[in-house]
């Protein structure tokens, strides 16, 4: 389809919480039709793992509704972000928002086009045996090549 | 508007699934027929809508049932 709209994300964050809008907007823009594609760079590497560990912390993040008010130097003892991260999770589920797995896989179903970028991989040490099937290596110009007549692009 | 060939339950579940349950739904139907939606977000009944204007397929009916949202989509081709 010559007309076919196209999406560019890149994908920079590796929290549980900003983990969610590259995965959201890609399957959806998939299902609008869209021919999309998202490059996973720096921290967005996470997202590619076979076996998701993120975390959300409230650190540096004066923006996170907290079920009670908590002094930052307390939020900051060990075993909180652990227990954010259940209580995110807990809060997730209830309210029937999709798991970061699921939404993964309907990207992936729907032809999303996942590339890791080569440079944060080697700089990180990262295994690409960890990362899931279906993965594209590149750079700066194979995002460009995409991204250039893309009719969106978002940095996420 | 009773007439259906499948339905969709997506109740319980939040944005962005309703759209993607039923997105794969309907590629499953052939031309004309029509997919019947059953879904409890809010926010599902302006995005049906959205869905609809940019995949050319027909929004039939949009409307609440005893307490949910009830769509009807007629897949376009």
């Amino acid at each position: 389809m010559a007309d076919q709209k196209k999406l560019a994300i890149i994908a920079t964050k590796g929290t549980l919480d900003w983990a969610y809008p590259p995965f959201i907007l890609a399957s959806t823009a998939a299902a609008l039709g869209y021919d999309v594609e998202i490059f996973f760079t720096f921290y967005g590497l996470q997202l590619l793992k076979k076996k998701l560990k993120l975390q959300v912390t409230s650190l540096g993040n004066p923006g996170m509704p907290m079920p009670m008010p908590m002094p930052v130097l307390l939020q900051a003892l060990p075993g909180m972000q652990a227990m954010m991260t259940t209580m995110m999770k807990a809060k997730m589920k209830s309210k029937g928002v999709a798991g970061l797995e699921e939404l993964r896989e309907l990207c992936q179903e729907a032809e999303v086009r996942f590339v890791a970028c080569q440079m944060t991989v080697d700089l990180f040490d990262m295994n690409p045996n960890d990362f899931i099937e279906g993965v594209e290596f590149g750079g700066a110009a194979m995002m460009f090549e995409f991204a250039g007549d893309a009719d969106m692009s978002l940095f996420i | 508007m009773a007439n259906f060939d499948q339905e969709l339950d997506a109740s319980g579940l939040n944005c962005p699934l309703p759209i993607l349950r039923a997105k794969k739904a309907i590629s499953s139907l052939s031309a004309g027929q029509v997919l019947r939606i059953v879904a409890t977000d809010p926010g599902s009944v302006k995005d049906f809508e959205a869905f609809c204007k940019q995949t050319g397929n027909e929004l039939l009916e949009s409307g609440e049932e005893g307490g949910k949202f009830v769509f009807s989509i007629k897949k376009s081709s």
